[in-house]
C-alpha cells in the first residue's frame, strides 16, 4: 500500500520524490520541483463509509455507499493545530469518473488502480455482497490509498480536477464533463488495430507491455491459489470444533477425565473460531496482491498508448511519402510504382494540364499538412515515450517495495498464525495433562 | 476352567465377596514372592515371610526387596507407579521380517522377554511368532480365564487389495498393536502368570495343537455363553458399567469420525497448498528485484507442505489405532459383561430350583448350587478388579494420546513459524545489506 498511516505520508512521499525528480530532469513542466506534490501540502483520507438511499438514472431505488473524504491543510497538522477538516461524500462511481479522467488525460501515466468494484477472488466462507461491511472497509482502504497514490504522484496531484473532487462536492461531476475528456478518449478498435498493425515500436515498451501480460498473470493465479487454500484452512479449523462438542459430552461421563477433558474442549472450540480474524487478515495481503493486478492493466494502457502513438505517426509518415511520390509522379510523369493514376493514363491518355497544376497545388497543400501532422505525430510519440519511460520506472520501484513489503507482511501473517496456534494447543495440552 | 487358582494370589473362592481383597491390596495373608528388579530397595516383606530361594532367578532376590508400603500408596492413586518400581516382567515386540514360503507369504515379529520371576527358568527369552500366534494366545487366555478382561489384538483381517499388509506402515502400526498387547497382559497380576503366556515367551516351537483344544473348549464355552438363563436383577455397578461403555464407545467412534474428517481436509489443504507454492516459483523468473522474496516464500510454503504431511502420517499411524484398540476393548469387556450375567443368571435359576427341592425333600443344598456361587462371586471380584485396572488405564492411555496429538500439533506449528522467521531475517538482512552499500 501506498501509505499506511496519516503520519508516514511525509516519510514515504520522499522516496517517489526523489526518484521522480532524477529521472525527470529532461521533462518540461509536469513534474513539479521536490517536494510540492499535494500530499505533502494536505493531509487526505477517506474517513467513514454510510449506506444512502436514493434515485438512480433509471429513476428506480437503490442503496449505495458514500464514503466520506477529509482534508486539511498539512501545514496545520504538523504546527500541532488541529483544525476540522474539510470534508465531503463521494461514492464509488465518481471515483471512476475521476479516474477515467486521469486515464485519458495523462496516458503516458500508470494511473493507479481503484479497489474492485465487485469482491472476486472469494473463498466461500467471504461474502461476495457489496454491502457487507467487511468489504466495505476494505474498500475505504482502499480508495484512501488510491487517493494519496494520486496525490503524491508529481504528475497527476497537480490536476485540477483532481483539487476540485477533493474540495468541492456539488457540481464536480459538471466540470468533469466540461473538460470534454471523453471524447478524447481513444477508441478500442483504432487501439486494436494499432497493435496489430504497428511496425516499430520501442522494444522496451513491448518488453514492458509483455512484463504487464504476465504480471497480471501471476497475480491472478497467485490470488486464485490463495482464495482456494483459504477455503481449505478454514475446513481444517472448523473441523476442530467438533472436538470440543465430542469432549465435552464425554467428560460428562467421567469422573477424574472429566475436567481436563472439558476445558480442552473450550480450547479446541477456541482454535475453530481462530480462523476467522486469521483469514480476514489475510484478505488485506490479498487486496495489495489485487493493486498489483490491477495496476498491472494500466501499465498495459501505457504501452498501448504507445503503441497508438507509434502507429499514427507511422501512418502519417506514410501517407505523406505516398502523397510526395504523387507529387513527383505529377510533376515529372515519372511513374516510379504502379498507380492506379499511371493505369488510366496509360490506357486513357494523361490529362489536361490545368487539371494536373492544380492537383499538383492541391499535392502540395496536402503535404506541407502531411509535413506538420508528421512533425505533431513524432512530438506527441517521443513525448509519450519519454514520459511514460520515466513513468514505468517510477512504477517499477514502487512495485518492488510495496510487493516485497507485502511478502514480508504475509510472513509475518503467518509467524503470527503458528503463535496463535502453539498458544491454543499448549492450553489443550496442560487440559490434557490435567486428566 | 482348566487352570488353578494361580499362584501366588489368594484365592477367591472361599470368601464371601466383602472380605475378598484386592489381588494388589496391602497383604494381610502370605504373598509369595514376585520378586523386584528395583534395585537398591531394602524393604522386607512386612509379615516376615521369608523370601523363596528355589530358582537360580531368585538369587538376585536376596539382594532385591518387595517394597509393599510405598508402592501399595503409589497404587491407589495410579497403578502405572507400580510397573517401573516392581515390574518384574518385560516383554517387548520388535524387528518385523518377512517369510516367504511355498504355501504363503507372512511376517514375524521378535518377542524378547526378561524376567526374573520363578514361573520362568531362564531370565531371558528371544522367540518369533507372528500374528496367528498372538491370536492363538488370545484365545486361550479368554478360555482359561474367563472372568478376566482379556486386551484385543490388532484386527485380523485386512482386506487385501485395500491395505498393504506388507507394507512398512500397516507392519508398523501392527507391531506396536501387538507390543501394547502383550505389555498389558504382562502387567495384569493375574493373566501375567497363565502357563500358555509362558509357553507363548519362551516355547522354540509354539505346540499349538489348536484344534483340539477348540473342540473341548467350544462345548464348554456354548454351554456357558447359551446357558439361557434370564437374569432377575443386574447389581447396580454392573449395569453402571454396561451404560459407561455404550456411552464411552460412541464418543469413541464420533472421535474417530473427526480425527478421520480432519485427516481429509488437511490432505486437501496439503494439495492446494502445494499449488499455492509452485505459483510463487513460477513468478520468480519473471523478477529480478523481488526474486528473493518471492523464492523465499515459495521455500517456505515447500516446508510447511512437509511438516503438514509429517502431523497427518503421524494421526494416522499412532492416533487412529489407538483409538480403533479402544473399540475392541470395549467390546471384549462387554462381552466379559455378558458372560458375568450369564453366570449370574445360571446361579439364581439354580438357586431357585435347588430351594424348591429343598422345601419339598430336605436335602441339603447340592454341591452344584454352590459351585454356581462361587464362580459368581469369582467373576464379580474378577471383574471389579480388572475395571478399576481397565479405567485407570485407559485414563494413561488416553492422556498419553492427546498429549501426543497436541504435541503433534505444536510441533506442526513450530516447524512453520521457524521457516517464516527464517525468512524475515534473511529478507531484512537482504535490506540493510542493500541500504549500506547505497549510501557507500
Amino acid at each position: 500500500m501506498a501509505e499506511d498511516g496519516r503520519d508516514e505520508l511525509v516519510a514515504t512521499d520522499d522516496e517517489s520524490d526523489h526518484t521522480a525528480a532524477d529521472g525527470s530532469s529532461s521533462l518540461n513542466n509536469t513534474v513539479v520541483e521536490e517536494g510540492s506534490t499535494l500530499v505533502r501540502r494536505m493531509e487526505i483520507c477517506v474517513a467513514e463509509a454510510e449506506k444512502r438511499s436514493g434515485k438512480n438514472a433509471v429513476n428506480m431505488q437503490e442503496t449505495f455507499t458514500v464514503y466520506l473524504i477529509e482534508t486539511r491543510p498539512m501545514d496545520a497538522v504538523t504546527e500541532g493545530r488541529n483544525p476540522a477538516p474539510d470534508s465531503l461524500w463521494r461514492r464509488y462511481s465518481e471515483f471512476e469518473l475521476l479516474r477515467n479522467y486521469l486515464l485519458v488525460t495523462y496516458p503516458y501515466i500508470v494511473v493507479p488502480p481503484l479497489p474492485e468494484k465487485r469482491a472476486e477472488f472469494v473463498w466461500h466462507k467471504l461474502s461476495a455482497d457489496n454491502m457487507d461491511p467487511d468489504f466495505v472497509e476494505r474498500r475505504r482502504i482502499g480508495l484512501e490509498n488510491f487517493l494519496l497514490r494520486v496525490a503524491s504522484h508529481p504528475v497527476l496531484s497537480n490536476d485540477k480536477i483532481l483539487h476540485h473532487f477533493l474540495t468541492e462536492e456539488h457540481g464536480w461531476k459538471e466540470v468533469v464533463y466540461e473538460t470534454g475528456f471523453q471524447a478524447k478518449a481513444d477508441s478500442r478498435i483504432r487501439a486494436l488495430s494499432a497493435t496489430f498493425r504497428v511496425r516499430n515500436p520501442d522494444k522496451r515498451f513491448m518488453e514492458m507491455k509483455h512484463y504487464s501480460d504476465q504480471l497480471q498473470s501471476h497475480t491472478s493465479q497467485l490470488l486464485r491459489a490463495r482464495a482456494r487454500v483459504a477455503d481449505r484452512l478454514y475446513g481444517v479449523y472448523k473441523v476442530h470444533g467438533n472436538y470440543g462438542r465430542v469432549f465435552s459430552e464425554w467428560s460428562a461421563i467421567e469422573k477424574e477425565m472429566g475436567d481436563g477433558l472439558q476445558s480442552a474442549g473450550h480450547h479446541m472450540d477456541a482454535y475453530a473460531a481462530s480462523i476467522d480474524d486469521i483469514l480476514e487478515e489475510e484478505e488485506h495481503y490479498a487486496d495489495q496482491l489485487k493493486e498489483y493486478l490491477f495496476y498491472a492493466e494500466a501499465l498495459r494502457a501505457v504501452c498501448r498508448k504507445h503503441e497508438l502513438t507509434q502507429f499514427e505517426l507511422e501512418m502519417a509518415s506514410q501517407d505523406l511519402i505516398s502523397k510526395k511520390q504523387q507529387h513527383e509522379e505529377l510533376a515529372t510523369g515519372i511513374v516510379r510504382t504502379f498507380s492506379f493514376k499511371g493505369m488510366t493514363n496509360k490506357l486513357f491518355g494523361q490529362e489536361a494540364p490545368v487539371q494536373r497544376e492544380a492537383r499538383i497545388k492541391l499535392l502540395e497543400e496536402l503535404i506541407a499538412e502531411g509535413e506538420d501532422t508528421v512533425k505533431e505525430k513524432t512530438v506527441e510519440c517521443e513525448e509519450h515515450v519519454e514520459r511514460a519511460w520515466v513513468d514505468m520506472q517510477r512504477f517499477k520501484e514502487h512495485k518492488d517495495k510495496d510487493l516485497r513489503e507485502a511478502l514480508i507482511n504475509y510472513a509475518v501473517m503467518q509467524i503470527s498464525m503458528c503463535k496463535k496456534g502453539i498458544q491454543m494447543w499448549s492450553n489443550a495440552k496442560e487440559c490434557f495433562l490435567k486428566m | 476352567m482348566s487352570v488353578g487358582t494361580p499362584r501366588g494370589l489368594a484365592s477367591s473362592g472361599q470368601k464371601p465377596i466383602a472380605e475378598i481383597l484386592h489381588p494388589l491390596s496391602a497383604a494381610a495373608e502370605p504373598l509369595s514372592v514376585t520378586v523386584n528388579l528395583g534395585g537398591d530397595k531394602e524393604a522386607g516383606l512386612t509379615n516376615g515371610t521369608p523370601v523363596e530361594t528355589s530358582s537360580p532367578a531368585s538369587t538376585s532376590s536376596l539382594f532385591n526387596r518387595l517394597q509393599l508400603d510405598d508402592d501399595l500408596e503409589a497404587d491407589v492413586r495410579d497403578p502405572y507407579a507400580e510397573t517401573t518400581e516392581t515390574r518384574d516382567l518385560f516383554v517387548t515386540v520388535s524387528d518385523p521380517k518377512k517369510h516367504v514360503s511355498t504355501m504363503e507369504t507372512y511376517i514375524t515379529y521378535r518377542v524378547s522377554t526378561k524376567t526374573t520371576r520363578v514361573e520362568f527358568d531362564l531370565p531371558e527369552y528371544c522367540v518369533r511368532r507372528r500374528y496367528q500366534d498372538f491370536d492363538w494366545l488370545r484365545i486361550k487366555l479368554e478360555d482359561s480365564q474367563p472372568t478376566h478382561l482379556i486386551p484385543p489384538l490388532p484386527e485380523k483381517f485386512v482386506m487385501k487389495g485395500v491395505v498393504d499388509r506388507f507394507s512398512e506402515e500397516f507392519v508398523e502400526t501392527r507391531m506396536k498393536a501387538l507390543d501394547k498387547f502383550l505389555k498389558r497382559i504382562a502387567d495384569h497380576p493375574v493373566l501375567s502368570f497363565n502357563p500358555h503366556l509362558n509357553s507363548f515367551l519362551t516355547a522354540k516351537d509354539l505346540n499349538k495343537r489348536q484344534g483340539l483344544a477348540l473342540l473341548t473348549k467350544v462345548g464348554e464355552s456354548v454351554k456357558y455363553v447359551a446357558g439361557g438363563y434370564k437374569l432377575r436383577a443386574r447389581p447396580a455397578e454392573f449395569c453402571a458399567m454396561g451404560e459407561y461403555l455404550d456411552t464411552f464407545n460412541q464418543k469413541l467412534g464420533t472421535i474417530d469420525r473427526i480425527a478421520q474428517r480432519i485427516l481429509k481436509e488437511q490432505s486437501e489443504y496439503l494439495t492446494e497448498l502445494r499449488e499455492y507454492g509452485t505459483v510463487y516459483s513460477s513468478w520468480v523468473g519473471l523478477e529480478d528485484e523481488l526474486r528473493r522474496p518471492l523464492e523465499g516464500v515459495a521455500g517456505c510454503v515447500t516446508t510447511c507442505c512437509g511438516a503438514l504431511e509429517d502431523l497427518g502420517e503421524n494421526m494416522s499411524q499412532d492416533f487412529l489405532p489407538v483409538l480403533r484398540e479402544y473399540v475392541l476393548y470395549v467390546e471384549s469387556m462387554k462381552n466379559v459383561l455378558r458372560k458375568r450375567d450369564q453366570s449370574q443368571a445360571e446361579y439364581e435359576a439354580r438357586l431357585e430350583a435347588a430351594i424348591l427341592r429343598k422345601q419339598e425333600d430336605r436335602t441339603p443344598m447340592p454341591l452344584e448350587v454352590e459351585k454356581c456361587q462361587d464362580k459368581m462371586e469369582c467373576f464379580n471380584a474378577d471383574l471389579k478388579a480388572d475395571w478399576e485396572r481397565w479405567q485407570s488405564n485407559k485414563r494413561q492411555d488416553f492422556k498419553q494420546l492427546l498429549t501426543g496429538m497436541a504435541d503433534k500439533n505444536i510441533n506442526h506449528y513450530e516447524k512453520c513459524q521457524a521457516a517464516w522467521e527464517s525468512l524475515i531475517t534473511l529478507l531484512q538482512d537482504k535490506q540493510t545489506e542493500d541500504k549500506s552499500s547505497e549510501t557507500n
